[in-house]
């Protein structure tokens, strides 16, 4: 780890994009806008599940006013028995899950698109395309799904010889859990049940679209990933990369649903077809009813342990809704469920289930909370059944560097016994308690993510900074790279500007999600500037005469590195720009890597509710994370990751939900009936950061997004019981739940 | 077509409307002012908050020729013309109460409002229910509300200058 001396790494600086961000000029892909832009409105299924014999578009077409019509034959397709992976998703899915191709698999799915003049001529044309369908039998909840009898949606898939409705299975095993289940004092066996939730960003998907005459396509779009856009853009169009350059405009909020696409290929093909620049921009009712919420949930977890309160095997089956098409999150759900816990005999297994409802999207450490759910009710009932503090119990057996965990790793330097033994320490864990009030701690996993990432680093005449990296910001980082930009230059943050470069103006650089952004653009960075630092150094030695070697930078300038390199004043980084074409051109520098040794991020939360028994309504009283962000370069925008995180995971446990009519639609897409904490639900999040540096990253980062939304699904349900003296094994605790539940347990 | 003439940011605009456009349309697609966003079809998230003779309303649910004659203030409208931030401008950037920021221009336009009609002063719960019709998804509202407490100091005199958030 590089030694900082932290003037600027660490402080909470105002964000570069800060002012546009407050003054209405930050510029989001529905803002865009081009002379001659027209409209694009997609066409959906009103079936859960149907079959599409023929679509006439011809009365669409003669519409005044309409451009161009899509549907699926204009979409490249991918023929379901040759797998083309693309990051967590597979071409054969998102050419079908774009447009329909065979069958209509949820209600919501897409089937044809129009661009018109107006958003309303478009809307008409839409309702003019005549589908002819044949309603097919259809299933949406897993348990009905996995059924025997249930309708199957995929005749290709096979699960163990037959055909079904499992899409996939994933296995970790470790040790021997008969055997270690054998050695248990004390087991216990759970099973829970989780609803779909969505990530609820506020920012509609929206793209803007042109491609001129001779095929150069440009792309505006709200994406977690401008090269992610480019690649599966190209794949369904069969536009080479070369010719599209697609601009990550201004975010607003993906949480995971917005590591995949859904309007950006069919817009490229209307504006193909019209000559058109074409906007695309869905309502809300669109997003909740066919982008990517999370998957529903149905597990089973057994714990035993020793007396003494080591834990000795444990095991997990979870089964997660996929959706329409394969690939749900079985990896965080199977893979981070036991993996904060030192167990010697683990299995622990996840199966994929397609269902007729929208494809599900990568949702803030996807599956993770899922997993961590049904492990940390199970671990609470353990601690009570051996007499243990529920933290106590967890310190006990928390992993540690040597840990091997069943997913596979064996844990460098972690800082997870760190998060619950500040949690015990904590004023939080021993407050007094309210009447109906009770409390509840859960701990939580994820596995963070190097992989791709790409940055420059230039010195511009006037002996400033801009550095560009590849990378959508979607909560901060832009402040992150100032911070240690200016702490490794030495030089005011505020010289430094931070810039978000386009598939044509950065190198490659993968997603903005699981965590890892700050972690792999720190490190782009952060050699970049080495460089810049070098070139610096080189510079001054020229100006004086000596060799480079000689010459030392500090404090944002150049020095002599001793007595021995001579005497001279310092040069500055503004001195030595302002001769930069006299001793050699511009100064400046990029990297290009794809990054390891992103480590685990691990947090324990304590949670107060309080339980109003005549109404059922739950609240959030008192909320305290701990979490170990490894080094936190902007403490500001650390801590509102773990608000943020957390508030989800309260929508989640209380009152988020989708609900589904006997007919398979969504029967609650919109803001008014999804119903996500608003202001007044929640309380003050409070955070404690804990400081284990990664070993393995120049400034000790570990990726911090995604695990605070891992513990609070179990540790609300925890303080549910505490309060109560009932348990729940299935979410949400809304108040009709709670009421049922209240009323049974008095009758 | 029906004309609406209104004052927007202190400029006078007549413009031609059809009688279902709503004031969110004029003003982003009109005006180009997009600094007003839509978030929502069931006016749930107050993204497109703006100010309608001093009240904050929902602009995606007010028919612009319902306007006619009204001073529409919009986040653009907010900063001095040199570039001075309103205060409340001032302390979500200084409060980092914001990670996206595409919820910043509504609740910016709320909090003003709610703060401008209560004088007195506002507790962290009368905060949290005044800005009930707006949503984040997120910052869990903790710097927000703290944005708004400090905010509301500058804004009825009681300080100077905003309080610098905590280190
Ligand atoms: S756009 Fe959501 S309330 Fe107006
Ligand atoms: S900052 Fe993203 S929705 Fe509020």
């Amino acid at each position: 780890m590089n030694v900082v001396s932290n003037k600027w790494i660490g402080q909470r600086t105002i964000r570069p994009d800060g002012a546009d961000k407050v003054t209405g000029r930050a510029a989001y892909a529905a803002d865009a806008t081009m002379p001659g832009m027209i409209w694009g409105k997609i066409l959906r299924s009103p079936h859960p599940h149907a079959r599409i014999r023929s679509i006439d578009t011809s009365k669409a077409e003669a519409l005044p006013g309409v451009k161009a019509v899509v549907t699926a034959k204009d979409i490249v397709d991918f023929p379901v028995d040759t797998p083309v992976p693309l990051g967590i998703q597979d071409m054969r899915w998102m050419c079908r899950n774009v447009m329909a191709r065979e069958k209509a698999l949820f209600h919501g799915h897409p089937v044809a698109a129009v661009a018109a003049t107006t958003e309303e001529i478009a809307a008409e044309a839409c309702r003019l395309i005549e589908v002819d369908y044949e309603v097919l039998p259809w299933v949406i909840e897993i348990e009905d799904a996995i059924r025997p009898d249930a309708p199957i949606l995929h005749d290709f898939l096979r699960f163990e010889g037959r055909p079904s409705n499992i899409a996939g299975k994933l296995e970790h095993r470790l040790g021997d859990v008969e055997a270690g289940f054998a050695e248990a004092d004390v087991v216990i066996e759970r099973s829970f049940a989780t609803r779909p939730v969505h990530q609820g960003y506020i920012e509609p998907h929206a793209c803007l679209v042109s491609v001129a005459p001779d095929g150069k396509t440009t792309i505006w779009s709200s994406s977690q990933g401008q090269f992610m856009v480019r690649a599966m853009t190209s794949l369904l169009t069969g536009i080479p990369q070369s010719d599209i350059r697609a601009i990550p405009a201004e975010i607003g909020g993906g949480f995971g649903g917005k590591t995949i696409i859904y309007l950006e290929p069919v817009a490229v093909m209307l504006s193909k077809k019209s000559g058109r620049p074409v906007k695309m921009v869905m309502t809300r009712e669109e997003v909740m009813r066919a982008t990517g919420p999370t998957s529903a949930s149905r597990s089973t977890v057994k714990i035993g342990a020793r007396r003494d309160g080591r834990i000795v095997a444990a095991q997990g089956t979870f089964y997660l809704q996929a959706g329409a098409l394969p690939g749900s999150p079985i990896r965080g759900a199977a893979g981070c469920a036991f993996a904060p816990y030192d167990i010697p005999n683990v299995h622990s297994v996840g199966y994929d289930v397609v269902s007729n409802r929208s494809k599900v999207a990568a949702y803030r450490a996807p599956g993770a909370p899922i997993g961590a759910y049904a492990v940390e009710c199970v671990l609470d009932e353990l601690a009570e059944a051996l007499g243990m503090d529920p933290l106590e119990l967890r310190l006990k057996n928390a992993a540690r560097q040597g840990t091997k965990a069943a997913h596979g790793p064996v844990y460098p330097r972690i800082g997870f016994a760190e998060t619950i033994e500040a949690a015990l320490a904590h004023p939080h864990y021993k407050a007094p308690l309210g009447k109906r009030q009770g409390r509840g701690v859960a701990c939580g996993f994820w596995f963070n993510a190097g992989g791709e990432s790409s940055a420059q680093v230039n010195v511009t005449e006037d002996g400033n900074v801009v550095v560009t990296t590849g990378h959508p910001d979607i909560g901060g980082s832009r402040a992150s790279i100032a911070n240690i930009t200016a702490e490794l230059l030495g030089i005011d943050y505020r010289r430094v500007s931070v810039l978000i470069g386009d598939t044509a103006t950065i190198g490659y650089s993968n997603l903005t999600g699981g965590s890892r952004v700050l972690f792999a653009s720190a490190t782009v960075v952060t050699q970049s500037v080495e460089k810049v630092i070098t070139q610096l150094r080189e510079r001054a030695a020229k100006i004086w005469g000596i060799d480079p070697d000689a010459v030392k930078w500090e404090d944002g300038q150049a020095l002599p590195a001793g007595d021995n390199a001579g005497r001279f004043p310092p040069l500055t980084l503004k001195q030595l720009a302002a001769k930069a074409s006299e001793t050699g051109g511009p100064i400046g520098a990029g990297v290009q890597l794809n990054t390891t040794g992103a480590e685990g991020g691990f947090a324990t939360h304590i949670c107060d509710v309080e339980v109003d028994p005549e109404l059922g309504i739950v609240r959030v009283v008192r909320y305290t994370a701990f979490q170990d962000a490894g080094r936190a370069i902007h403490p500001g925008y650390v801590e509102g990751q773990m608000q943020g995180g957390v508030a989800q995971g309260i929508g989640w446990a209380l009152s988020e939900e989708y609900v589904y009519d006997r007919q398979g639609r969504v029967d609650n897409a919109s803001f008014l009936d999804y119903r996500m904490p608003v202001c007044s639900d929640l309380p003050m999040i409070d955070t404690v950061i804990i400081e284990v540096p990664n070993p393995k990253h120049p400034q000790g980062v570990r990726g911090v997004g995604e695990v605070p939304i891992v513990p609070p699904l179990a540790a609300i349900s925890n303080a549910v019981y505490n309060a109560l003296g009932r348990r729940f094994y299935s979410l949400p605790m809304s108040p009709p739940k709670v009421l049922a539940t209240l009323e049974g347990a008095a009758a | 077509m029906p004309q609406v003439t209104l004052t927007v940011n202190g400029k006078k605009h007549t413009v031609e409307v059809e009688p279902r456009t709503l004031l969110v349309e004029l003003l982003r697609e009109t005006l180009r002012l997009t600094g007003t966003h839509v978030g929502c079809d069931t006016s749930q998230c107050g993204a497109c908050v703006v100010h309608v003779n001093g009240d904050s309303v929902k602009s995606c649910t007010t028919l612009a020729v319902m306007c006619d004659g009204a001073e529409v203030t919009t986040i653009e409208g907010l900063a001095r013309p040199d570039g001075t931030l309103h205060p409340m401008q001032e302390a979500f950037r200084e409060y980092h109460a914001l990670q996206c920021g595409f919820c910043t221009p509504g609740m910016v336009m709320s909090a003003i409002d709610l703060v401008q009609k209560n004088p007195q002063g506002l507790s962290e719960e009368e905060i949290r229910h005044g800005l009930e019709g707006n949503l984040c998804r997120c910052t869990g509202y903790h710097n927000i509300v703290k944005a708004i407490a400090a905010a509301q100091e500058v804004m009825h005199g009681r300080r100077k200058e905003l309080a610098r958030a905590a280190e």
